[in-house]
């Protein structure tokens, strides 16, 4: 790192003036979102106001129709296929369904993507699966098929697949929504010690105790704006809105 | 009047044979390739891809084999390009094949769960890598049954070859009826060769398809 730089600590991602239409129904209408190298951002509000939405304009998923995004520096650019690639190699993305390859053995899983985008050897390859399946408490099932395993061994067989890429922020979209609930844990435990060690978190979730205990900041989305953004104990402590506290209390009862 | 024994029969028909199992096998080679290519044209979005090729699928399925074996012989003549039976019916046979390959194959990959697609973007594969690696191998699984029985179809379908004067099964089964007088010994032999080239194949597609989900 040189030493001059400015103490403000590095953006990662930045969204300015986005925008997105499905046909008339503007879903996102104006979104400013900053997050800087480490932080942990937790989006939370009713299903519906465009949350999940955002997450995957991060990375492409969903084209947008007005506004900037930089990942990691790199501009989004839709249609532009090194741009995209280039990108895509900085953002992981975990989904609620998992979508593990099922042709494919949990190593082969994590391996593809390095191999293929990154040309890693697959010596190297292999070496880094393991390490990271390791990570995630999976260790010994590398040569395992995706359908041999429970939910919530899929989901942390699909981190490792991301943090294969060596993404500087991870995209979660509601991660947990597809377990079990005796399952659900395991996953989290996951997540938590990325966010320890410093990773970069935008996450969808219904899991507030856990936005609540890990995250820097929580985003309240409602009706394609963020509604209200604060620092935890702010918005689940003191809600500014008629609407996040309605949305609280929904969830209370 | 010369006498024909049952072997000469058979020997002169599976000697007629090979030009069928010939025509089968450019039907089924130049058929998969033209298929897969325009398959690839519309999932790659290519302008005009879409369009152009449903309206080739509609075009091949919605007109009888035998016109199209006509219009290829014929029609071509006409444009003052003089084609062999040959080449009459291996573009027909070629263009019917991939029409139909093409669509088969694009309902495999549709069958591949969106989620796929999705999770394969999100680790920045191209759309050559996606399709090699992820939603190619997922296709294929299911793709086996409905290619091989349309592939039993193919076979079957150079019989119409005959037509246009192309000398396969079907043609020599008739020139020797006319030499020996003798149809229903003729067209039973005919119909056992048809079944003994169509079966393996079918007995193939089962037991690649066992091996397919058995990889699971």
């Amino acid at each position: 790192m040189a030493a001059a730089e400015t103490p403000a600590p590095k953006r990662i991602v930045e969204i300015k003036g986005l925008k997105k239409r499905f046909g008339a129904n503007e879903v996102l209408k104006g979104i400013d979102l900053e997050v800087g190298a480490g932080e942990v951002i937790a989006i939370i509000g009713k299903s519906g106001s465009g949350k999940s939405t955002l997450l995957r304009c991060v990375n492409g998923l969903e084209v947008f129709d007005e506004g900037t995004l930089t990942v990691d520096g790199l501009p989004l650019l839709h249609g532009n296929k090194a741009a995209m690639r280039a990108l895509r190699q900085r953002v992981g993305m975990i989904f609620q369904s998992f979508n593990l390859f099922p042709h494919l053995s949990v190593g082969r899983n994590v391996m593809l993507a390095p191999s293929l985008v990154k040309k890693a050897a697959a010596a190297a390859g292999g070496e880094q699966a393991k390490r990271l399946l390791a990570r995630v408490g999976l260790a010994e099932k590398f040569d395992a098929s995706p359908d041999q395993l429970s939910g919530g061994q899929q989901q942390r067989v699909a981190i490792a697949r991301a943090l294969a890429m060596e993404p500087a922020v991870l995209l979660c979209d509601e991660i947990t929504s597809a377990l079990d609930p005796e399952l659900v844990g395991e996953v989290l435990r996951v997540v938590e010690s990325l966010a320890v060690d410093g990773m970069t978190l935008l996450m969808v979730t219904h899991e507030m105790s856990f936005a609540r205990k890990v995250s820097d900041r929580v985003v309240f989305m409602h009706a394609g704006r963020i509604h209200e953004i604060g620092p935890p104990q702010q918005i689940f402590g003191a809600p500014q809105s008629a609407e996040l506290r309605q949305f609280l209390s929904a969830l209370d009862g | 009047m010369v006498d024909f024994s049952i072997w000469d029969i058979f020997r002169n028909l599976l000697l007629a044979a090979r030009w069928t199992v010939a025509l089968s096998l450019i039907a089924f080679l130049g058929g998969g390739l033209v298929g897969l290519a325009l398959l690839v044209a519309r999932i790659a979005r290519w302008p005009g891809a879409d369009l152009l090729v449903r309206g080739y699928v509609q075009l091949f399925q919605g007109t009888p084999l035998l016109m199209q074996l006509f219009l290829a012989y014929f029609g071509l003549s006409l444009l003052g390009v003089n084609v062999s039976p040959w080449v009459a019916a291996s573009l027909a046979l070629t263009l019917y094949t991939s029409a139909f390959l093409t669509e088969i194959w694009r309902g495999c990959v549709a069958s591949v769960a969106k989620g796929q697609w999705e999770a394969s973007s999100a680790l920045a594969l191209s759309l050559g890598e996606q399709l090699r690696h992820v939603i190619g191998p997922q296709a294929l699984r299911v793709a086996v049954p409905p290619t091989v029985g349309f592939l039993v179809q193919v076979v079957k379908g150079t019989a119409l070859a005959s037509v246009i004067g192309f000398i396969e099964l079907t043609k020599a089964g008739t020139m020797i009826t006319n030499a020996t007088f003798r149809p229903f010994t003729v067209y039973a032999c005919l119909a056992l060769m048809y079944f003994a080239l169509c079966y393996p194949i079918s007995a193939w597609s089962k037991s690649l398809e066992r091996r397919l989900h058995g990889r699971r």
